[in-house]
């Protein structure tokens, strides 16, 4: 029965494959699977809810009120020469997008055990379509940004000096996204072998808010201390968003290669991990 | 048929379960065998399992689900996979359908593959059927091209034209599994791997179902992995057939023969079984020790005439006193459809040896194989269950009670003498 036909496999299924598989070819095989998970969660959100797609508005316009009073009028922390609002907001929208999409991807795992168990597609998809739908709201917030800043330009006179380094910007994106992503694949990898992360997790993407420019300035932090939140790879994005669109904050170029060899790093040891567990969590779950 | 080629050979196939847990599950654990391995001492929960050759012993840790499993599926072969509980089937099949990963051996697959292991995988609620059509068909392995081409057949097929746009948490169940069977039904995947999901939907939608299985295969010639317990669908569509026994390919062939061999796979001396309890029985309230099928004179009866009367008796052993204790025997078919199951009053019990007899002198059934089931409880919970622990044989040799009995299940399970009467009423 055999012939020349005989190695001529479409899918060969083994025990142990490469430890550092990219499943790319896989992943673009399934992209109409991405592109339809990521209409779902965004769609899926705004058919729950009364308000629907204002959330993704409303939820960074009471934050940035809540901060401005608390933060700027009350406690008097400096925001440097632009307004509180501004300040506030640019940094929210980005540390939102990481945080969202770091929680959201660090429960690849344990939320789709479900559905892993049952049928065979390239697991990535899961945390790529969070990423994704992260950005599409991500922009919706931008554009806000963007109006709340026009507003201030046009009718406050806000002179923000801006200096022509938009062609930063997709880096910085990729970094945010990079970072959240491996971070989130990485901790869901975790979570399948130690539940006691999960609550870590929430509590601990809280508390690291703390350790990045969102509410104070990098400038204003007294030097002793800039190490802490200058560990955060999460501080040159911000620190470079705001310099980029507001003229103010820093933008160095080590900062941004630290953060970038991070992400880089991350991602490596993300895919790896989450290659290894996808292979065999459906029998620990 | 030897002449296509095949599009599916398996080899070797083999998966080992850890059944402790050993790595998983606490940090403390591995902080302790990371801590171990750093003072250059054993890893301490080594020696709880089994370490170096844990493939080659059975250890209690570690079972073969699968062992080393061999065969061919040609082109338009729809194959059936039949086997008991725990036989291998599902390893079997999520190995196919790649949601875990084989130990050893290898599956060399032709064309794309895929699987319907449940059907509905992935619908969200709150997503519309025309929605969720295509998400469950992209996590089945389509691409959107291919469902917008066979959209309107899907729709046609699970008749929810009406409300296909409406969200699925509306629709009720029987639509439900309609839709997400109709998306399963028309995957355009070379080879269908499909677990038990003609179990669904009323009885007119299942014969549906069943036609849509064989016209799939017959005309468009794929090739289908069936399994299920419901011998009479294998039957009806499968041409060849897998019986796996215990994790091993115990033999492979047409449908019918392996059916004749699955069902005919009585296990001798199943009349007398001394339960094995393990090291835990002296700190469970009580266990069965030993379960016999005997006749009215107490003899043990491996295989029973059709018609005679039998009993079950168990012995059982009472640790420490009960408040109230029920025992428990059921009885059921060996494709798993109980008959009857039967308790006693819940009562005070101290310490001892027990021995309980059920007589089943009202009920008779036809010949066949029967599985025993026992039970002990305290009343809120099932200390200790026995399922399927004996077996019954009953064989249509009769040594005839009563001429009424009919020898053969053609006329049912149950073939107590019933009597119709007929009178003119006008």
């Amino acid at each position: 029965m055999s012939n020349q036909n005989k190695e001529d496999w479409d899918l060969i299924i083994k025990p142990r494959t490469p430890l550092l598989q990219f499943e790319i070819k896989a992943v673009w095989e399934y992209r109409d699977l991405l592109l339809l998970m990521v209409k779902r969660d965004i769609t899926t959100v705004y058919k729950q809810t009364i308000l629907g797609p204002l959330w993704f508005v409303l939820q960074p316009i009471l934050t940035t009120l809540i901060f401005t009073l608390i933060f700027g009028e009350i406690a008097g922390l400096p925001t440097g020469k632009i307004p509180a609002v501004l300040f506030y907001l640019s940094g929210l929208i980005i540390w939102n997008y990481f945080s969202e999409t770091l929680l959201s991807t660090s429960k690849t795992f344990t939320e789709n055990a479900a559905i892993f168990g049952k049928v065979y597609f390239p697991r990535l998809i899961m945390p790529l379509a969070k990423v994704v739908s992260g950005l599409l709201k991500f922009f919706i917030q931008l554009a806000l940004f963007l109006i709340v800043l026009a507003y201030f330009i046009l009718f406050k006179g806000l002179d923000v000096s801006m200096n022509g380094s938009f062609l930063i910007i997709p880096v910085l994106l990729l970094l945010m996204a990079g970072l959240a992503l491996g971070a989130g694949i990485v901790l869901s990898a975790l979570t399948t072998k130690y539940r006691d992360l999960i609550f870590l997790i929430n509590f601990g993407v809280q508390l690291m808010m703390y350790a990045t420019p969102v509410i104070i300035p990098l400038s204003d932090v007294p030097a002793h201390y800039q190490w802490l939140m200058r560990i955060n790879p999460m501080t040159p994005v911000i620190e470079a968003f705001r310099y980029v669109f507001l003229g103010t904050g820093t933008m160095d170029a080590s900062g941004l290669v630290y953060s970038f060899a991070f992400t880089v790093i991350l991602l490596f040891i993300g895919i790896i991990i989450f290659n290894k567990v996808e292979k065999s969590f459906i029998d620990t779950v | 048929m030897s002449l296509s080629q095949p599009v599916i050979k398996v080899e070797h196939l083999s998966k080992l379960y850890r059944l402790g847990q050993v790595s998983t599950g606490s940090i403390s654990h591995d902080l302790n065998r990371w801590w171990a391995g750093v003072r250059g001492k054993e890893d301490p929960y080594l020696t709880i399992g089994e370490a170096n050759d844990r493939l080659e012993k059975g250890s209690s840790d570690y079972v073969w689900a699968l062992k080393d499993i061999d065969f061919e599926v040609h082109q338009g072969d729809i194959l059936g996979i039949i086997g008991k509980n725990g036989a291998g089937k599902s390893t079997l099949l999520k190995l196919l359908s790649r949601t875990t990963s084989p130990t050893q051996g290898s599956i060399k697959v032709k064309g794309r593959i895929a699987s319907l292991l449940e059907v509905g995988t992935g619908f969200h609620p709150e997503l519309t059927g025309r929605e969720n059509i295509y998400l469950n068909g992209a996590i089945l392995g389509m691409t959107k091209t291919e469902i917008k081409r066979k959209f309107d057949q899907i729709v046609d097929f699970a008749g929810v034209e009406r409300y296909i746009d409406t969200p699925v948490k509306r629709y009720s169940s029987g639509m439900y599994v309609r839709l997400a069977f109709a998306v399963a039904a028309h995957l355009e995947s070379e080879i269908l791997v499909i677990d038990e999901v003609l179990a669904v939907g009323d009885l007119e939608f299942q014969k549906k179902c069943m036609g849509k299985m064989g016209d799939v295969a017959s005309e468009e010639g794929k090739t289908i992995l069936f399994v299920s317990h419901n011998m009479q669908a294998i039957q009806k569509m499968c041409n060849k057939g897998l019986l796996l026994k215990n994790g091993l390919l115990s033999s492979q062939g047409s449908m019918d023969k392996i059916i004749q061999e699955y069902l005919s796979d009585a296990s001798p001396n199943q009349a007398n079984v001394n339960i094995d309890n393990g090291q835990s029985k002296e700190l469970m309230p009580g266990y069965a020790t030993n379960i016999q099928i005997i006749d009215e004179q107490h003899q043990l009866i491996p295989e029973i005439p059709v018609g005679k009367v039998w009993s079950v008796k168990v012995r059982y052993h009472i640790n420490t006193s009960l408040e109230s204790f029920v025992f428990a025997i059921g009885i059921s078919t060996e494709l798993d459809v109980a008959i009857r199951t039967v308790f006693t009053e819940p009562h005070k019990i101290g310490p001892g040896q027990y021995e309980a007899v059920l007589s089943y002198t009202d009920i008779m059934l036809s010949s066949g194989k029967y599985n025993i089931a026992i039970g002990l409880s305290n009343y809120e919970k099932t200390f200790a269950y026995y399922p399927d622990v004996a077996c019954v044989w009953i064989s249509d040799i009769s040594d005839v009670r009563d001429e009424k009995i009919i020898k053969t299940k053609a006329t049912g399970l149950i073939i107590n003498p019933l009597n119709i009467y007929v009178t003119k009423i006008s």
